[in-house]
């Protein structure tokens, strides 16, 4: 045989990206000889997500390698003499998940995502007074008037390009005369400038100021006089304007990102956003949009929902499902020694890494993470959407997508590790 | 092997066998005749005393997708009264109206259940509607797809498509989200919704596309029809909750032509608006239409007292009834070009003027209709009561005095207002096994499911007859599936998995071309990754995807 290897090339097309919450689903990706190659649509994140070149490592214990094999039995031991496990990070795919939740109700976890203070931000004002909410697909053919209140939506880069600045849209003539508005502290707007350079209105105010603004809105449609000058130092005739707006268009969005709102109490804020929401949709129609659930976060969510009964975050270790969105959050959990060992999962970026704890701690990432201490054990895994198939659920938890196998890899699934730890408790 | 139930009474309507003493014999799954005498029995169950019916069938209940997650999401409080702790065999959960997966199929099975069918499955949710199933246990299930607010099927029919262009498209759909039937709500109204339209009556039109439901119902029914899809249209129909919704109901009765319609969860549609409160039964009106139309088949959506949640994909009628959240929070979403959905959560009250009657016109429409192979027992789980309270319905339909002692404690005036009091009726267990088992397998084209003879599928229910039917229902004494016993004492003794029944209708795959160009200009996936292959559902290892024929 020829000792030169022959050029093996395969593209794949219509890849699903795993790697942000809007699951882009048109990237065109080349393997050649196992390298990958993103050709067409993918952003800078899709681009380094996709075509990093895993490293060659082995299981590790304290940092000395060893077999796959003996790496699971260690981390059953350490789960078995654990009485409550944190499973965190949960950077993983629908049958990840699953695994994960199998796990956690026989050895009597806590459950946290790595974006879980983001996550539980919306999931309080869901379950306090609930929303109008709304996807992708309709806010592409639909918006007219779009405002971003505390994101730029940066972190979603394809976000403009797929539902803002569409060239198509089912129920608009033209695609540049979407009204774009945006509402907090620096955000970065050139983005929303639209096609005929038309640029967007700027509300520019602290991020904890954002409550007072929209609030103020929600007093205007509402046929409110208010007796200021100015509201969180925007005029208040510039408020009118926009009320007026947010009053005669026929399909409006408030866009934000729940991760982004790092103030206290900002579930309160996107409350007003969802109230705001809901008092104009008594005479037009209006709705919610939130970007998020990245790193398998609303995966995570979901999965945890429809098998426990609660979203995020749950605790196991009395044997049924017990719910608290604060008391069980990874910080807070390590910080009260709640917990007395931690499993932590993230099998999409080598970015987001394990809190160093004081406890055992076994961390199944990437094969390239580089942590600053040596944990009891570590497992390399395999990332959904390029060395398994697999499911993910995108940001509006509505739709979700098949994640494809587009590489060979020597590393196992956070599934078939998972699986095979259960197997031998 | 063979397992022999022996000495018990049973009850398979399909073979008109009423409370007769039948050995039945299984065999690798199957009903099998009787062997001959040199077989070896390799067990035998004695089950004298017992009622042996096959498993029971729930074609309309909400235990998976999108909004029965918001659900969950959204009430923890629901879910904290009633937690269900980890066994060695079952997993931990909990319920009550908007119970977890795992506790979902365990609850089922323990009640005597072997299939239960997810009646709205928008396809833009599809995959995760089949997950969700994959995750519940022990019982097979199947979905309808929704459509008929989805922009697409609109815009075929607004530019005036060829029939066969539809149904294409709907048999496009039946394969691409692995659907089992068709269903539409509020036909053509979610769209309308989103166009902020806020009625939308039989013959009114949804401004966007001038499309009026009737055209609507009669499009997808020619198409049900030509695709041979065994179940008929699925029809949650127009005005929903709105007094005088009996008029839309029997009109809607008309627009069928004769076609084979079921309209589902008909009680929220069989509303008068007589007397002081202008809200009065239909009911009589209803059962005598569908007495008189054999094409026409219901379910009831039978309202039970106290805190449940309602979750619908009309999301038109959901907003409209926020107002009566209970507690005071509601979702509503606007979805993908597709469809909709509301989630409110409700508490119905006995001494309510208009709960009180809700209640009494669904059982006054169980005990006016002749045909029991015409009319399903449901609640609409969990938007009438969840599905744990099918037991309560049962005696309470098998039971007049029983039912005359509820009947006195509820609204006094509601109670005067309803004609339930004078209606003698009780059915007997030949008509329950009728109305939970046979007539749903025939409805649902599930040909060997549903009844007791050689060749169906070893599911099979065995009771004690007690006198009050409740108890008797709650617990039975055992639970086959698949021929294996599952439940013993209401208490489940292994952990199966079901599968999961889907057709595959033949169509002109020419329509692709149409829906691949729609989707590059107007979704936000693409048409490829929009379908759900075999692999996903069988991948898990929860279970294997039956095909069904069509007709």
């Amino acid at each position: 045989m020829n000792k030169q290897s022959k050029i093996n090339s395969t593209i794949s097309n219509d890849v699903p990206c795993p790697f942000c919450g809007i699951l882009c689903d048109d990237l065109v990706i080349e393997n050649k000889n196992n390298s990958l190659k993103v050709l067409e649509n993918g952003c800078a994140k899709a681009i380094s997500s996709f075509e990093i070149e895993p490293s060659e490592v082995s299981a590790k214990l304290k940092g000395k390698n060893v077999s796959l094999d003996e790496a699971i039995s260690s981390a059953c031991k350490i789960l078995k003499k654990s009485h409550t496990p944190l499973i965190a990070g949960l950077g993983t795919d629908v049958s990840g998940m699953r695994s994960v939740m199998e796990l956690a109700d026989k050895s009597g976890a806590i459950l946290d995502h790595m974006h879980g203070n983001g996550l539980i931000r919306n999931t309080l004002v869901l379950q306090d007074l609930g929303w109008m909410m709304t996807t992708m697909s309709e806010i592409k053919n639909r918006s007219e008037l779009v405002i971003f209140a505390g994101t730029d939506a940066c972190n979603y880069p394809r976000f403009y390009e797929r539902v803002i600045w569409n060239e198509n849209a089912m129920f608009k003539k033209k695609n540049d005369d979407r009204e774009i508005v945006y509402i907090g502290d620096n955000l970065n707007s050139k983005s929303g400038i639209n096609p005929n350079g038309k640029r967007p209105t700027v509300l520019n105010c602290k991020t904890e100021q954002i409550g007072e603004i929209i609030s103020s809105l929600h007093a205007l449609v509402s046929g409110a006089v208010l007796d200021v000058k100015e509201v969180a130092g925007i005029k208040i005739k510039t408020l009118q304007t926009l009320a007026e707006k947010m009053k005669s268009t026929k399909y409006g969005v408030i866009v934000w990102a729940p991760g982004e709102l790092n103030v206290p109490h900002a579930d309160l804020i996107i409350q007003n956003f969802c109230e705001t929401v809901k008092y104009l949709t008594r005479f037009t129609r209006f709705a919610g949009f939130a970007l998020g659930g990245n790193d398998g976060g609303m995966t995570a969510n979901s999965v945890c929902a429809w098998q426990s009964g609660y979203p995020l975050r749950v605790n196991f270790n009395k044997g049924y499902p017990d719910y608290d969105a604060h008391r069980y959050s990874t910080q807070n959990v390590l910080k009260n020694k709640e917990v007395d060992s931690l499993l932590w999962i993230n099998s999409f970026n080598s970015d987001i890494n394990s809190p160093r704890a004081s406890i055992p701690t076994i961390v199944m990432g990437k094969p390239e993470t580089k942590l600053n201490f040596k944990p009891d054990v570590f497992i390399p895994v395999s990332t959904p959407g390029i060395d398994h198939s697999g499911q993910i659920i995108r940001t509006d938890s509505v739709v979700s997508l098949p994640l494809k196998k587009i590489r060979q890899s020597p590393y196992s699934s956070v599934h078939s590790v998972i699986k095979q730890v259960i197997e031998r408790m | 092997m063979y397992t022999k139930l022996t000495n018990g009474k049973v009850y398979d309507p399909v073979h008109g066998i009423n409370g007769e003493y039948r050995d039945i014999y299984i065999r690798d799954g199957y009903i099998t005749r009787k062997p001959s005498s040199n077989v070896k029995i390799d067990q035998t169950y004695d089950m004298q005393g017992k009622i042996i019916m096959a498993g029971a069938i729930d074609l309309h209940t909400h235990i998976g997708g999108g909004k029965v997650n918001i659900a969950r999401m959204m009430l923890p409080e629901d879910h904290k009264a009633d937690l269900v702790n980890k066994t060695e065999l079952t997993r931990s959960g909990c319920g009550y109206a908007a119970p977890s997966t795992l506790t979902a199929g365990y609850r089922y099975a323990e009640m005597g259940y072997t299939a239960c069918f997810e009646p709205a499955m928008l396809p833009a949710n599809a995959r995760q509607a089949h997950m969700e199933m994959a995750d519940t246990p022990m019982v097979d299930k199947g979905a309808y797809a929704m459509i008929g607010s989805d922009d697409f099927f609109l815009r075929m029919l607004a530019s005036k498509k060829d029939q066969a262009a539809i149904s294409d498209y709907v048999g496009w759909i039946i394969n691409a989200t692995q659907a089992l039937g068709i269903k539409v709500v509020n036909p053509g109204g979610i769209s309308a919704f989103k166009f902020n339209q806020r009625q939308l009556d039989l013959d009114e039109q949804n401004q966007h596309y001038g499309i009026s439901p009737r055209e609507i119902l009669v499009a997808l029914m020619r198409a049900v029809t030509e695709l041979g899809i065994p179940h008929p249209l699925h029809v949650h129909g127009c005005n929903l909750g709105v007094p005088g919704n009996v008029e839309t109901t029997l009109e809607t009765i008309r627009a069928a032509e004769g076609m084979r319609m079921h309209i589902t969860h008909i009680q929220f549609h069989s509303y008068g608006t007589e007397g002081d409160k202008q809200f009065s039964s239909g009911a009589a009106e209803i059962a005598e239409a569908v007495n008189k139309n054999p094409n026409i088949s219901i379910d009831v959506g039978q309202i039970l007292f106290g805190q449940t949640v309602t979750a619908s994909g009309d999301s038109m009628r959901q907003y409209a009834g926020h107002w009566h959240a209970h507690p005071k929070k509601w979702v509503v979403m606007d979805i993908e070009c597709d469809a909709g959905c509301g989630v409110v959560p409700f508490k119905y009250r006995d001494k309510n003027f208009v709960n009180a009657l809700q209640w009494a016109i669904g059982l006054e429409l169980f005990l006016l209709v002749d045909d029991p192979w015409r009319i399903f027992l449901t609640t609409d789980h969990p938007n009438g009561a969840p599905f744990t309270s099918y037991p309560h319905l049962i005696r309470l339909l098998m039971d007049k005095s029983f039912r005359n002692d509820m009947l006195s404690t509820i609204n006094k005036e509601a109670a005067a207002a309803s004609t339930l009091s004078s209606i003698d009726r009780e059915y007997s267990l030949y008509e329950i096994a009728i109305m939970t088992r046979a007539a749903p397998a025939r409805s649902l084209g599930l040909k060997n499911r549903g009844h007791l003879g050689s060749g169906a599928v070893a599911d099979i229910t065995v009771y004690t007859d007690k006198k009050n039917k409740e108890k008797m229902f709650s617990k039975p004494d055992y639970v086959f599936k698949n021929g294996e016993l599952i439940v013993r004492n209401g208490k489940i003794v292994k952990v199966v998995q079901g599968a999961t029944h889907t057709l595959r209708p033949e169509f002109d795959m020419g329509i692709e071309k149409s829906l691949n160009l729609y989707f590059d200009k107007y979704q936000t996936m693409s048409l490829g990754n929009f379908k759900i292959d075999d692999d996903e559902i069988i991948e898990h290892g929860n279970g294997k995807i039956i095909v069904q024929p069509c007709m």
